[in-house]
């Protein structure tokens, strides 16, 4: 099993984020769908943790989360945030920051097309990219450190159908050409079942 | 530097016909500042008097160790000073003030061990509290800019967080800006001093009937000794403080 989620419960300003919250997510392609407010991009930082559940308990591959050292954790379980937060500087200059804290060669042509992205964006200022350039590159920036489970929050919500079409077959590909893990936070039931093996639905 | 001067009180007292001056300009123009005016007149009267018994109290009694508690004194109270510049910073007060004593110790000790001032009450006083004073200027400037940008960098630190990176990765570009914005205001003065305006001790050497030679080669010896401690105290408070964002498990806390 991926992770195991026991009881968990977070609270956030005196109001539970997620409350006695159980779920196993195997190996493969997950989609979590639910409505807002339900603490769907929670549970995802929980399971790189960047941070820690207030109750319960997780664990990621058989073993206690927080017996893993959490920045090789991250760099094995990287997550994709909502929202681009790329650095200040070129795609390029992002993917190589990447690649080097998690110590893996870099091909910039071979991730760029990974993430659906043209080579061409390599020397891009990243300050020029559309938002949905942006998603993208944080996708090839995730991809560069070679991670084997891949936590991709909202990956297309700032995209039109056509860009979200492309992002999806994206992941599609990538899917097919590694044994990369996807658990992916939809709020879209049909994004959810295109993408997912399975969807886990959490409560409101 | 052994000119003297006197000022009597009645000189003081006239000089207050500007305070008046201000006043009245504050009253034509409604600025509502006059009751500030007041208090402000009186205040500096009352502090400086003070300040003034207590320092010729402590050139009589000559002793170092009275010298060195008062520094002690201004550290203290400097960090709590700075503290409310510095209030979206978490517990910013240890690393306010470790910045201000680590600040005045190497920069006085440096002074002193090369020769250029005697270990004295009447240099480490006045040297001293410039030193702090400076020194708590640049490091409540620098944590007031660290809370801003980390609040507004929350995204991007956690997102470079979510790469593997180490709290102290993450932070630097944050950590880079408030460390130059603590430096950046002496840098600067320093460049136009003379142009601009003259620096005090300057003015105060002149007026007390040194040689403008003698004014100028101490002020230069200040304003070295001063870019000195503000950029200890900066860089201290900032690579202390930006931990206290951060829990031991490299994540941005709530906040």
């Amino acid at each position: 099993m991926l992770f195991e989620l026991r009881d968990v419960g977070l609270d956030r300003g005196g109001r539970a984020v997620l409350d006695s919250f159980s779920a196993a997510i195997p190996e493969g392609a997950t989609a979590i769908v639910g409505p807002s407010g339900a603490g769907k991009s929670t549970l995802l930082r929980l399971l790189n943790r960047l941070a820690d559940p207030g109750r319960g308990e997780i664990a990621y591959r058989g073993r206690p989360i927080t017996s893993y050292e959490p920045l090789a954790l991250r760099r094995e379980v990287a997550l994709v945030p909502q929202l681009p937060a790329l650095l200040e500087g070129t795609v390029e200059s992002n993917l190589r920051y990447a690649a080097e804290l998690a110590g893996e060669p870099l091909e910039v042509d071979e991730t760029l097309r990974r993430a659906g992205l043209d080579p061409s964006f390599a020397g891009r200022d990243v300050a020029k990219l559309s938002v949905g350039e942006q998603q993208r590159a944080m996708l090839a920036r995730a991809l560069a450190q070679r991670p084997a489970v891949l936590l991709l929050d909202e990956p297309t919500s700032a995209l039109d159908h056509a860009a979200r079409d492309a992002v999806e077959a994206t992941l599609a590909r990538l899917r097919s050409e590694s044994n990369l893990s996807l658990v992916l936070v939809s709020h879209d039931p049909e994004q959810a079942r295109r993408l997912g093996d399975r969807v886990l639905e959490m409560p409101a | 530097m052994s000119a003297s001067i006197q000022v009597e009180l009645w000189q003081v007292a006239a000089s207050l016909v500007l305070v008046a001056l201000a006043a009245a300009i504050s009253f034509w123009q409604r600025a509502g500042l006059e009751r500030d005016i007041v208090v402000a007149t009186v205040r500096s009267i009352v502090q400086l008097t003070l300040v003034g018994y207590a320092i010729k109290l402590i050139f009589d009694v000559d002793s170092i160790w009275l010298v060195l508690l008062l520094l002690a004194v201004m550290v203290f109270f400097g960090a709590i000073t700075a503290r409310h510049r510095a209030d979206k910073v978490p517990s910013s007060f240890g690393p306010l003030l470790i910045a201000l004593a680590l600040a005045g110790a190497s920069t006085l000790g440096l002074v002193v061990a090369l020769g250029i001032f005697d270990p004295t009450p009447r240099y480490l006083v006045p040297v001293g509290g410039m030193v702090i004073g400076n020194a708590m200027t640049a490091s409540a400037v620098a944590l007031n800019r660290l809370g801003d940008e980390m609040a507004d960098a929350r995204a991007r630190i956690e997102a470079t967080l979510a790469l593997g990176a180490t709290a102290r990765e993450a932070a630097a570009p944050t950590v880079r800006r408030s460390l130059r914005s603590g430096m950046i205001t002496l840098v600067d003065s320093t460049k136009t001093t003379g142009l601009i305006f003259f620096p005090g001790t300057m003015v105060g050497m002149l007026l007390a009937g040194a040689s403008p030679t003698d004014a100028v080669r101490l002020q230069l010896i200040l304003l070295y000794t001063l870019l000195g401690s503000v950029s200890i105290s900066a860089l201290v408070a900032t690579l202390l403080a930006y931990r206290n964002f951060f829990t031991p498990a490299a994540q941005l806390r709530e906040p």
